[in-house]
């Protein structure tokens, strides 16, 4: 076959579209929600590495790279669904909760036999979208606010927990947990793969597909996407299933990896509040309509670059509470500023 | 004067004006007096003696921190923000107070004194980055959740130590005793009431006025000449105070612990929802907000009472919670 040159343009003024094209990409992503979100990420890159060396450590090695993409993975997922509810206008609580039943059930399931594995991960994901979907149900049509709806379903999760299992549940079974948990490629671990997975889906879905539009729409103004003809009920309850999914998801993980379920490990973990501050510091605006998924990668990286510094230089973990905190709010301060002087 | 007479001026309102006036208020946020009354009378039925002065005096004296807590969220949520920090500050409070004090009876009012200060400043540092640095208020007081956690267990090493003072615990425990009928009037009940008495007072004053107005439209309250920044720090301000009376309340109850204030923030938020406050601002009054903390801790009576406790107690909460809301909405939605 021969390659046949679309254009009938001289070299000049293709240079010249060449250039405008590369411009347009540069501006494009500096302009994106998303710029400054990765310009902290590499400052305090930047900033640890220098406090690591001086401590004597050692950061940029493959262990602790390996160790940092490990960190974020289980708050990388639940972060991923965060994001899609709070572009919405909405917000979750009850992902920590979810996220402690999911890894007990998981591991309930599996029982110890690898033939369950399937089984149980089917259950553990009908689990999510049911929970999913009863918030959304209660959000639009009982009409409780998100913040109440869910902190009453993380209420209802918690005490179905304690009434069901006092310590952890075993029966994880070895293969899956060493395939998920504990195998890498190089540097890469498998867990973060399965977070590059969730994260390009809830990304394609966010750009390229009607529903992702319409999160944005709500999140927007919810009332006048209704007067233009929106079903949002349908929308918030959709983003809703894809929140808690992406919960048990992290759930299954967390199971892989300790190989067991435990009740504590989502409050443990703080998951639910966490995430929204790595959504948050991600870009994207607490009122909805604003922001992305890809700013959300760069937040959650943002903390598990945090955390482990904070282990290298063996911080007592009372003072990492009081850094994250001051880190979190001196961050979201900044972006204001930015998106004030744009205004 | 008649009552029909709506009067054109609207400052100088006659009584029959204030009675309608009352009234209308009383059926827009009058469901949780009725739930709450339904939860008293059907604890008595339970428990005929919850109704005598003794028992009912002990459950008032059992939620004055939660109502003292939820009046303080009222004020941060009618303006429009959230505080989540008041949990953490609660618990902040009674490390700190045991620690300073360490059983000596004579530091108690200096202490008690540095406690409100404290209040004072965490509120006002949450007010000031929320309103100045335009950072949203929940990330502000997540952020200063965190914060205050951290801080007071690397101050006293992981576990609380020291002690407090008998009179320090008194406020929270003892009363005017020798009254008669109801024997004792416990501290907390009256604080309670005093507090209670005070806000209202506070938001029929200029400041309630802004502060809902700030809630209801940021852009038109800024407009007409509100303060938006001063009111909303302020609000912050009077819920790091009141985070703090309630500690000191809770410090007297129960022992030094690192979980007295866990979660309260989150029953505080509820307490003022199930009494109709609009979260987003603008909407609800600081009684019906008490009113909703009365019902929370009736309800965790009852919960005890049905012998639902323990395990499926969360559960129980969660589902009634989210129905009362629910009702609540339905209603207001009825209503208009």
């Amino acid at each position: 076959m021969t390659v046949i040159d679309p254009s009938e343009q001289s070299p000049g003024t293709r240079a010249a579209t060449r250039k405008e094209r590369v411009a347009g990409w540069r501006v494009g992503v500096l302009a994106s929600p998303a710029a400054p979100v990765y310009g902290a990420l590499l400052g305090i890159i930047i900033i640890a590495w220098i406090v690591v060396t001086i401590d004597g450590g050692e950061f940029l090695t493959t262990g602790n790279i390996v160790n940092m993409l490990q960190r974020s993975v289980a708050l990388g997922i639940v972060s991923l669904g965060q994001t899609v509810v709070i572009l919405l206008g909405s917000l979750d609580l009850s992902v920590a909760a979810l996220i402690s039943l999911s890894s007990l059930v998981t591991a309930q399931q599996m029982d110890g036999q690898s033939g369950n594995v399937i089984p149980a991960i089917v259950i553990v994901l009908l689990l999510g979208a049911g929970v999913g979907l009863a918030n959304g149900l209660i959000i639009t049509k009982l009409r409780v606010n998100a913040f109440i709806a869910t902190l009453g379903m993380a209420l209802i999760l918690g005490g179905i927990i304690e009434n069901g299992w006092s310590g952890p549940q075993g029966g994880v079974t070895d293969g899956f947990s060493q395939d998920l948990g504990y195998t890498r490629f190089g540097v890469i671990p498998m867990s973060f793969i399965l977070f590059a997975v969730v994260a390009a889906i809830v990304w394609f879905v966010l750009r390229s597909t009607r529903f992702g539009y319409r999160v944005y729409a709500v999140g927007g103004s919810e009332d006048v996407s209704k007067l233009s003809g929106l079903r949002t009920h349908r929308t918030i309850i959709g983003a809703h299933i894809l929140c808690s999914l992406t919960a048990v998801i992290t759930g299954i993980f967390l199971a892989s990896r300790l190989k067991a379920g435990t009740p504590t490990v989502g409050a443990d973990g703080g998951y639910d509040l966490e995430s929204i501050a790595a959504v948050v510091l991600g870009g994207t605006a607490l009122t909805g309509g604003r922001g992305g998924v890809i700013g959300t990668i760069g937040g959650v990286f943002i903390l598990a670059v945090l955390d482990n510094v904070f282990n290298q230089l063996e911080f007592n973990s009372f003072v990492r509470d009081v850094v994250r905190g001051i880190v979190i709010i001196a961050a979201v301060a900044i972006y204001a500023r930015r998106q004030e002087k744009k205004a | 004067m008649s009552t029909e007479n709506v009067s054109a001026s609207g400052f100088g309102a006659d009584a029959g004006d204030r009675g309608k006036r009352i009234l209308s208020a009383l059926l827009s946020t009058g469901t949780i007096f009725i739930l709450l009354l339904i939860l008293w009378v059907w604890i008595t039925i339970l428990n005929p003696t919850f109704a005598e002065p003794g028992p009912f005096l002990a459950y008032l004296k059992r939620s004055a921190p939660l109502v003292i807590l939820a009046a303080g969220a009222y004020f941060v949520l009618v303006s429009g923000n959230f505080d989540l920090s008041v949990g953490s500050l609660v618990t902040v409070m009674v490390v700190v107070a045991a620690r300073l004090i360490e059983g000596e009876p004579s530091r108690t009012w200096p202490v008690i004194l540095l406690l409100l200060v404290i209040g004072a400043v965490v509120g006002f540092a949450n007010g000031f980055i929320s309103t100045i640095l335009r950072v949203p208020s929940f990330i502000t007081t997540l952020g200063m959740l965190l914060i205050l956690n951290g801080a007071v267990f690397w101050w006293t090493g992981g576990a609380p130590r020291g002690a407090l003072s008998e009179n320090f615990r008194s406020i929270g425990r003892q009363g005017i005793e020798g009254i008669p009928w109801i024997e004792q009037l416990p501290w907390s009940v009256i604080l309670m009431f005093v507090i209670g008495a005070a806000s209202v007072l506070l938001m029929r004053a200029d400041f309630g006025r802004q502060l809902i107005a700030t809630g209801d439209n940021e852009r038109a309250a800024r407009l007409s000449g509100v303060r938006v920044d001063r009111v909303r720090i302020l609000a912050f301000v009077l819920s790091g105070v009141l985070a703090a009376v309630a500690g000191i309340l809770l410090g007297g109850f129960g022992g030094v612990s690192a979980q007295v204030g866990k979660g309260l923030e989150f029953d505080a938020i509820t307490a003022c929802v199930l009494g109709g406050v609009v979260l987003g601002g603008g909407r609800g009054s600081v009684v019906a907000a008490m009113a909703g903390a009365l019902t929370l801790e009736a309800l965790f009576t009852w919960l005890n009472l049905q012998g639902i406790s323990g395990a499926l107690e969360d559960t129980v909460q969660g589902v009634i919670i989210i129905g009362a809301v629910g009702f609540a909405a339905y209603r207001l939605r009825g209503a208009r």
